[in-house]
């Protein structure tokens, strides 16, 4: 299968994991994650895709098998969502400490209670942590894109990390769009097989897993925190090397529009970016100096990058699906703690919206905008409620 | 390529192909050169429940990704989920097309197609399955999407045991409303 097709998200995320030839696939269903393994299963089955395909009985066994398999120095992809990544929440530790090259596509769901099958970011959101490095794309051919693209990130010897590729579930995961699948001659010249001496070989052996005492077990924490931040590193030439066989390129590890001279700025992740850039023209058009950012990689989290895109800001911020209990949202969190380390001063607003599936309008986003313009206080603020916020 | 943009949104019963049928127009438009997406009323999914599904086209990319408060048209493949109050979710100007052998109700200076896809379908593809036939109702308010568009992707997405039947019926359904 090549050329433009109409498919959905899951399954344009399958086409990319089937391009970089996966050897071992190992997942357990949940909505909206499902349809990217059933596709992938079809296509072992039909004999389009030679990889070993493991039907397990959890998603903590799904991370672990593929974390056996990755060992052997086989590619791997599983994929989950919401309560099942929460489930895997042990094995990401070990993955991301083992620095097993895994790619993992997660649908992004709510999570229980209030149980829902909807999106929103707080599932990813809460495992930052550990030591993965983490992507949200904004549609199915990104998607796709990223799939590929993770694999290269992954198994760069400078990197050799876990990537978690997030997709907003239902608006990218079940919506159906336009979508180039590039041949299998493109995706070969852009990811060659997986080479590694870290794997589990007789004639090369070497340790895998191990503990390590107090001596030197920061010291391996440090070498995992570089090798995350060598992300940055290599982005850009993984991306520049992407476009030149696909024709198409993302940038680093943000995406601004119309940054270049904007005073107010709204940060994004996911979906939600493409009607942020409505509201932005709308609002150029009326005089408003207007921009946005989406950010693409939450780990390694961009720093530099957003102190250099928000060079000319007086107020930014962050519209994000996402809340940390009893302080803000996380991804505000970490932009504030960015952007207080800018030459200047800038005011920063968090807006949570879109939890549990929650719809976010052009309205909505107007509302995030006129609340900086107008210089409303800082505190954080949910948007699009049903009811009044009087508690 | 004309400027056009339209938001479609189906009714159906889980089961009917309302989904489907959203991906088929929506592949039809990619096709004709346009921007579309096509996604159903997102959830838990169960036989016989009235489901919704939507189709956006549009000559400009489309960024809004919601489900659209108002629609262009809306296509009702069973009519026990007719009601004229459907209109309120129309825009200006908009159209409901309904498979019915019935008069049904029509609100105030709407136009309301109806059309008895489900005898045709029983002929044609021996099953009242309704979801591609009624595109042959939708397509005078939508020329730009093209016949052999449909032709086409139904080709590529649909069972393969299912599309020569249902070409059939909808040419069927176009040479009836001539």
């Amino acid at each position: 299968m090549s050329g433009k097709k109409f498919i959905s998200g899951d399954e344009a995320f399958a086409q990319g994991v089937r391009l970089a030839k996966a050897q071992v696939i190992s997942a357990y269903p949940i909505t909206p994650q499902t349809i990217v393994v059933e596709r992938l299963s079809e296509m072992v089955e039909e004999g389009e895709l030679d990889s070993k395909f493991l039907h397990v009985e959890s998603e903590h066994s799904a991370l672990m098998a593929a974390m056996g398999a990755a060992a052997t120095g086989a590619r791997t992809f599983t994929a989950t969502s919401s309560q099942g990544l929460l489930y895997m929440a042990e094995c990401l530790t070990y993955v991301a400490g083992g620095r097993f090259p895994i790619v993992m596509m997660n649908a992004n769901r709510a999570t229980a209670l209030p149980w829902s099958i909807y999106g929103d970011h707080r599932d990813s959101l809460s495992l930052l942590d550990h030591g993965w490095i983490q992507i949200y794309t904004e549609n199915a051919q990104e998607s796709l894109d990223m799939a590929i693209q993770a694999y290269a990130i992954a198994e760069q010897e400078e990197i050799r990390l876990p990537v978690m590729v997030n997709l907003d579930g239902f608006v990218l995961t079940h919506t159906y769009e336009a979508v180039d699948i590039p041949t299998q001659e493109q995706a070969d010249a852009f990811l060659k097989p997986r080479e590694t001496w870290d794997k589990l070989d007789f004639d090369k052996p070497v340790s895998m897993a191990y503990t390590v005492g107090p001596d030197l077990n920061e010291e391996y924490n440090l070498l995992h925190h570089k090798a995350l931040l060598n992300v940055a590193k290599h982005i850009e030439n993984i991306d520049v090397s992407f476009e030149k066989i696909f024709g198409r390129k993302y940038g680093g590890l943000i995406n601004g529009y119309r940054t270049e001279d904007a005073d107010l700025i709204l940060i994004t992740l996911g979906s939600i970016s493409g009607l942020v850039r409505d509201v932005v023209d709308e609002l150029r058009e009326e005089g408003v100096k207007a921009g946005m950012i989406r950010i693409r990689f939450m780990r390694p989290f961009p720093a530099e990058e957003l102190i250099r895109e928000t060079a000319h800001a007086s107020a930014v911020g962050v519209l994000e699906k996402d809340i940390s209990f009893g302080f803000e949202g996380t991804v505000y969190s970490n932009v504030n703690s960015a952007l207080s380390k800018s030459a200047h001063k800038i005011s920063t607003y968090d807006f949570i919206g879109g939890i549990g599936g929650k719809n976010i309008s052009k309205e909505d986003v107007r509302s995030c905008f006129a609340a900086m313009q107008k210089k409303e206080s800082e505190e954080v603020r949910f948007i699009g409620l049903e009811v009044e916020d009087d508690i | 390529m004309s400027r056009l943009t339209k938001e479609i949104t189906w009714y159906g019963r889980g089961g009917q192909g309302a989904f489907t049928a959203s991906r088929i127009l929506g592949a039809a438009a990619m096709l004709a050169g346009y921007q579309s997406l096509a996604f159903p009323s997102f959830g838990p999914e169960r036989r016989g429940a009235p489901i919704r599904a939507f189709t956006k086209i549009s000559d400009k990319s489309i960024t809004d990704r919601s489900i659209p408060k108002k629609s262009d048209h809306i296509l009702v493949l069973d009519d026990s989920l007719y009601d004229p109050a459907l209109a309120d979710g129309l825009k200006e100007g908009g159209s409901i097309f309904v498979n019915t052998a019935k008069e049904v109700p029509k609100p105030d200076g709407v136009m309301v197609i109806t059309g008895d896809i489900s005898r045709l379908a029983e002929e044609i593809l021996g099953r009242p399955i309704v979801n591609i036939g009624i595109i042959g109702l939708l397509l005078g308010e939508l020329p730009e999407i093209g016949i052999q568009n449909i032709f086409v992707s139904i080709r590529e997405y649909m069972p393969s045991k299912t599309v020569d039947k249902n070409i059939r019926l909808l040419e069927t359904i176009l040479s009836q409303k001539k």
